[in-house]
């Protein structure tokens, strides 16, 4: 007997009877009346920072202020065919000495502020985790209240890879002294358009 | 602490009094703030209650839920891997490495490959394992086990890391300061996670009906290690399963903030299929699961979602220390999980706590984790396998309990001994009064003051 057999074998003779699953009702979670306020509470409570602009153009001016001492950037907010044929003959070396990525997120949680960014707009997989800074591009129309509002809207596992990132990476693992920059970006910033 | 039971290695713990209080008020701090985030959602309750029953769902319906997931990984060209035990768990991934001639690999945290043993047996077949989680790569440098689930440094001060760190990386000797020990890792660790050509992963949930499996950090090295490497290896104990994507926002809601007081965790990443060229493997391992499944009493138990509030909330972990433990998952949780995998070795555990009942009370999906406790001390005992102090002490007392006259005459004496020769309680073989004051004994009993005040 194969060990998939023993296992779902064993299951099956163990597992007990009944219990079926509860209805989750999204409107029994928390909600805000301004969903902006929150999101920048929470997102600047965890080491992020929020801009908010205008339009589109506003979000090139603020970009161009951004970059303004970076050496190495990566613009992905248009995720053309040549972009990803671009980043994908980029070592793994020369990805590391990325100084700022731009990508387009499709939702922010205000619950939690986090920002859900799915494979193709972060173009390569790595891209949001190796670089030094990581500026979001998100619509003030994807802003949702909490997650199972965002589990409503998101299909999480359609391309294959997608992630809810809040804030920049850290560590608490010495002393419980929190330190910002641990593995990935040590800055993360959302500029919230509209 | 290998060999030791808890009692003696909790001993050698709290013999350095200054670092147990640290240690004590440094996990209250992460308790506390488990507290303040859970008092921010009005429905926390209500969370709790939604996470308990979809596990409930999840006990009952098991063998469903993984063929299910089995199903749809594989057509999204996962490949998925059965391991019965711990030994068949590491051959996998051993074979995965043969076959694809790789030397070095990068790991996040997984409790499961600790439970596995997984990196003594790689690095004893001359593969490179590196932990990359910061506190998990300080307690390797230093040859230790994590004494946390969660933190698994929390043993250590900063001057300990410092130490560390200059004898293995070159830092800088007598710098204590965090952000630049921090940094210094993160140099490190970069270099390995581009020369590495393998990642292992946990998963925290694997979700049935769309097929996929989620992994939160904070660091962002479970990322940096799966994304950077030709092949990742998940690896997930069975009951890892849920039924539907939109149960992961009951569960990630409550599982930072029960966890650290976060609202949610840095990255919570969700993979459902392999990148280009890249070679993605899942483990579902049984190791005994199946067997805790069958315990009526102790099923429960693999309702646990690992965010370690129970540690925090332990007054005998506080002060006893994760190593104390002896085993991958320590804390409360750990000491009703731990008899199942060997009851012998681990007999010792479920004596480990109060009973007081604080972890059940903050477990996020309602664990009746004192009250298991509690069931595994007397099958313990029935079994034969109890302490022997705790057996003959017991032993003593069911017999004078049983017998009234002599319970009286015995209260009247032990009151009278403690009055006139307070020595012969104050001394050192009465367990009790180590690390205690003995208490005034009373002039009379209950049960004499009620006779006499009785109307």
């Amino acid at each position: 007997m194969s060990a998939r057999e023993a296992i779902l074998e064993a299951i099956i003779a163990n597992q007990p009877a009944g219990n079926s699953l509860p209805e989750i009702d999204v409107n029994a979670m928390i909600q805000y009346d301004d969903l902006v306020a929150q999101f920048k509470l929470v997102l600047e409570g965890i080491g992020g920072r929020l801009i908010q602009v205008a339009d589109n153009d506003a979000v090139q001016d603020m970009i161009n202020e951004i970059s303004k001492d970076k050496e190495t950037i990566v613009n992905a907010l248009e995720p053309t065919e040549a972009l990803v044929r671009q980043l994908e003959t980029l070592s793994l070396s020369s990805l590391a000495m990325v100084d700022l990525a731009i990508i387009r997120g499709s939702y922010g949680v205000a619950e939690t502020g986090a920002v859900w960014v799915d494979e193709k707009q972060m173009v390569i997989r790595i891209l949001p985790f190796i670089c030094e800074q990581l500026v979001f591009v998100l619509d003030r129309a994807g802003l949702v209240t909490n997650m199972g509002e965002a589990y409503q809207r998101i299909n999480t596992f359609e391309t294959g890879f997608g992630v809810f990132i809040a804030g920049p990476s850290k560590t608490a693992d010495i002393e419980q002294s929190l330190v910002i920059g641990a593995h990935g970006p040590k800055q993360s910033v959302v500029i919230l358009v509209g | 602490m290998k060999g030791m039971n808890h009692a003696d290695a909790a001993e050698a713990f709290i013999a350095d009094e200054p670092r147990t209080d640290w240690h004590d008020d440094t996990l209250w701090f992460v308790r506390e703030k488990r507290d303040k985030a859970a008092h921010g959602i009005p429905e926390w309750e209500q969370l709790r209650e939604w996470a308990s029953l979809i596990k409930n769902n999840v006990l009952s319906n098991m063998s469903k839920y993984l063929v299910e997931f089995e199903a749809k990984a594989i057509a999204n060209g996962i490949k998925v891997h059965w391991a019965k035990d711990a030994a068949d768990h590491n051959n996998i991934i051993l074979s995965i490495i043969q076959e694809n001639n790789v030397k070095k690999i990068v790991k996040s945290k997984s409790m499961l490959t600790e439970e596995c043993h997984m990196n003594e047996f790689l690095i004893a077949k001359g593969v490179e394992v590196v932990d990359t989680d910061l506190g998990e790569r300080i307690v390797q440098f230093r040859n230790e086990a994590p004494s946390h689930i969660v933190l698994p440094a929390i043993h250590l001060k900063k001057q300990d890391v410092s130490e560390t760190f200059h004898k293995h990386l070159g830092t800088e000797k007598g710098n204590n300061d965090p952000q630049y020990l921090t940094q210094a890792a993160r140099i490190h660790l970069r270099d390995k996670f581009i020369a590495s050509d393998l990642a292992i992963t946990g998963v925290n949930f694997a979700v049935a009906e769309t097929c996929g499996f989620v992994v939160c950090t904070n660091e962002g090295n479970a990322d940096m290690g799966a994304h950077a490497a030709k092949i990742h290896i998940a690896c997930m104990g069975f009951e890892k399963i849920i039924p539907k994507a939109e149960h992961l926002a009951v569960f990630l809601r409550l599982l930072a903030r029960s966890a650290t007081g976060q609202p949610i965790t840095t990255y919570s990443s969700h993979f459902s299929k392999p990148k280009a060229d890249q070679q993605l493997h899942i483990v579902i391992v049984d190791n005994g699961r199946s067997r805790q499944l069958g315990r009526e009493d102790f099923r429960n138990s693999l309702k646990c979602i690992r965010c370690a509030a129970c540690f925090n909330t332990c007054p005998v972990y506080r002060r006893s220390g994760g190593h104390s433990y002896h085993t991958a998952v320590a804390g409360p949780i750990g000491s009703i999980l731990n008899p199942n995998l060997d009851m012998k070795a681990n007999a010792d555990l479920p004596f480990a706590s109060t009973l007081c009942g604080s972890c059940s009370n903050v477990c996020p999906v309602k664990i009746n984790i004192h009250e298991q406790l509690w069931k595994w001390r007397q099958v313990i005992t029935a079994e034969g396998l109890a302490p022997k102090s705790k057996q003959i002490a017991m032993w003593g007392m069911s017999e004078l309990l049983a017998r009234p006259s002599i319970y009286r005459f015995a209260g009247k004496a032990g009151r009278w001994v403690m009055r006139v020769f307070p020595f012969l309680t104050n001394n050192k073989l009465n367990l009790w009064y180590k690390q205690r004051e003995m208490p005034e004994p009373p002039k009379e009993s209950f049960r004499d003051w009620y006779q006499k005040n009785k109307k």
